[in-house]
């Protein structure tokens, strides 16, 4: 709680900078469009003209929560093709595009935490996939896979396999990793003297696994699976971005090509507030496992 | 041996029983006892200096596979099976042998590394011929590195483009940036407390998206795709250093205190020093964001040339083997710089306790 108000005031700072950025950058635009009408404009009639642009460069914070309504309320509540009227989402709202990403995003995170958690065990367990498959994990992260994305997504989709599959394993892929690196961590992160307390009970290593390694790994598994939820977020969005169709990625490419900033920018912001929605939602069962362990104070 | 190992050996003894029979049925009498022999050695092969004998017969059968007329029968699928299990059980004799020296240790973990490798690349080669997929839909690894090797000016045209304009420019600027800033809200708890939540909470977007917004306003070149590096570089480093720079703990603050060192030279002495484990973790993240960032600005407007623009429309025209090329780059470059990094990171923070050899 003491962290509110410093967190505010940067906020608050990051909004002043905005409209202040926003102001700038769009004001060349106004001073050509008098220019062209041979009027000469000063900054009074500048201010206020350049943050109610239709095709900003630069959107104003007003105009872009404004959108984000219209995209998401206005668009499903009062829009003839909202749910409210129609009993389907509308293909033009947020909310619609939004869950589609979503969707593509949770099952992808559960299939790379799924097995990324397998890996880890077997990475434990047997000195030869520790010192096979290790390295050629890291390697595999240094490939940047996001960037190929759309390429693999088109390939896939030429032999037939389409849908929320393809978005999902490169959502899958990006996870996987965190989550193997912090779980190894979290496997073996028990000390000597419990492993030893484990060996005088004769426990074998199913048991040491279920009641040792697991839990002690915890509080390493929710830190992956944070960065591993995020990342998997990115790979949608950019696996999006040649199919068409539906999804936050289709939106901000669409609404580069018609040069409608304004829609991107609430675009954007519908993907963050999912990013912080999906990493909230982790945070809150870390919290109430972790309290239930004994773990947290 | 243990319990896995046992039951690898077990399996393979099974595959080549499997592939003996195949093969006298096929007539092939004097297969059939090859294999029959090499059964029996994989049995008794419990040692770890076993793994040479057993490498020879898993080449032996990637070589009989990759040389088997199409198309494909049951006795060339259950040679490819034979094979990779082959190289599976040289990784795990390899892998259980104990070395003292750190010099053979490394050399171990090599061995085994460049192992896998080799087999996945030589499985996927045999796949693909041996299934006949089409160069479409997946190239063979030959094929890449045929094209790769035919189009070396065009993929360093790119690789300068892409890498050394926009990656590499971003990342200075924007690690550079982040420091910067680290050190000036520094002095002020007050900002820090606020900076640091929202670094964190920006650090975990899907930052990328902002890729088309900076193309719109830095235009098609180098420019754009250097912004958006330094936009998604930015706050990792930027949260890792302000972390850093709180990591000198209050002894040793006090003892520069005692010398009397002001503000300045203690950051310079102490606790900049001290920060670098947690830069160094922001510098290595953000070398694959500063990849990721500067490819996939290119899928949203630039110049004829870099590798992203090569990606997307070799992808149109099919030329699936160039688009692989493109990633090889990719990696190589991605793992040349993480690793750079990483040995600056050992050069500089040799004293902390995660650089300790084991």
């Amino acid at each position: 709680m003491r962290s509110v108000i410093p967190v505010l005031t940067v906020l608050a700072a990051i909004v002043a900078l905005w409209y202040a950025a926003a102001i700038g950058m769009n004001a060349q635009w106004e001073r050509d469009q008098a220019g062209r009408a041979g009027e000469v404009i000063g900054w009074a009639e500048i201010v206020p003209r350049t943050l109610a642009q239709e095709r900003p460069v630069l959107p104003a914070p007003h105009q872009v929560a404004a959108s984000f309504w219209q995209l998401t309320y206005g668009e499903e509540v009062e829009g003839r093709r909202g749910i409210v009227k129609s009993g389907s989402l509308s293909n033009r709202s947020l909310i619609y595009h939004g869950w589609v990403t979503l969707s593509a995003t949770a099952l992808g995170f559960a299939i790379g935490a799924g097995f990324g958690i397998l890996l880890a065990i077997g990475i434990v367990f047997n000195r030869a996939m520790d010192i096979s498959v290790m390295p050629w994990a890291i390697a595999s992260q240094t490939i940047p896979i996001v960037a190929i994305a759309p390429m693999i997504i088109v390939v896939l989709n030429s032999i037939g396999v389409s849908g929320l599959v393809p978005k999902a394993m490169i959502a899958a892929y990006l996870s996987f990793f965190p989550v193997v690196v912090g779980m190894v961590k979290g496997l073996r992160s028990p000390d000597a003297m419990q492993l030893d307390l484990l060996r005088t009970y004769n426990a074998s290593g199913a048991q040491g696994l279920g009641k040792l390694r697991f839990p002690a790994s915890m509080p390493y598994l929710f830190a992956s699976l944070k960065v591993g939820v995020a990342a998997s977020l990115v790979g949608t969005i950019v696996a999006e971005l040649p199919l068409g169709g539906a999804g936050l990625g289709t939106r901000l490419l669409a609404g580069s090509y018609y040069g409608q900033t304004i829609q991107i920018w609430a675009t954007l912001f519908a993907a963050a507030f999912l990013a912080a929605a999906m990493v909230g939602l982790i945070g809150l069962v870390q919290a109430v496992t972790l309290r239930r362990m004994g773990m947290m104070r | 041996m243990t319990g896995p190992a046992v039951i690898l050996r077990g399996v393979i003894g099974l595959v080549a029983l499997m592939a003996a029979g195949l093969a006298a049925v096929s007539h092939q009498i004097g297969v059939a006892a090859g294999l029959l022999a090499l059964t029996v050695l994989v049995a008794m092969a419990a040692r770890p200096r076993a793994a040479l004998p057993v490498l020879g017969l898993a080449l032996l059968a990637a070589w009989l596979v990759l040389r088997a007329p199409l198309p494909w029968g049951l006795f060339d699928a259950s040679l490819l099976l034979l094979g990779w299990l082959l190289a599976w059980l040289t990784v795990a004799l390899v892998a259980e042998a104990r070395f003292v020296s750190p010099a053979a240790r490394r050399l171990q973990g090599l061995v085994v590394t460049l192992i896998f490798g080799a087999t996945v690349l030589w499985l996927w080669e045999a796949v693909v011929r041996g299934m006949e997929v089409s160069a479409v839909i997946l190239p063979a690894p030959s094929a890449i590195a045929a094209r790769f090797a035919g189009s070396v000016d065009v993929l360093w045209g790119d690789f300068l483009q892409t890498f050394v304009k926009g990656a590499l420019s971003g990342y200075a600027m924007g690690c550079g940036a982040a420091v910067l800033t680290a050190i000036a809200v520094d002095r002020s708890p007050f900002l820090q407390r606020g900076l640091l939540p929202v670094g964190n909470f920006v650090a975990a977007l899907p930052i990328v998206g902002i890729a088309p917004i900076l193309v719109m306003w830095f235009g098609f070149d180098w420019q754009s795709k250097a912004a958006v590096v330094v936009v998604m570089v930015f706050f990792p480093m930027l949260v890792n250093t302000v972390e850093g720079l709180k990591a000198s703990d209050a002894m040793q603050r006090d003892l520069m205190a005692t010398y009397g060192a002001g503000y300045w030279q203690s950051l310079w002495k102490l606790r900049l020093p001290a920060a670098m484990p947690f830069m160094f973790n922001g510098l290595k993240i953000a070398t694959t964001l500063a990849m990721i960032g500067a490819i996939v600005a290119e899928f949203f407007g630039s110049p004829t040339q870099g590798m992203g623009f090569r990606i997307s429309t070799e992808v149109g025209r099919l030329g699936l083997d160039m688009v692989w090329s493109e990633i090889a780059v990719a990696a190589i470059a991605g793992s040349a710089f993480y690793g750079l990094v990483a040995m600056m990171e050992k050069g500089v923070t040799f004293w902390h306790p995660s650089q300790r050899r084991r």
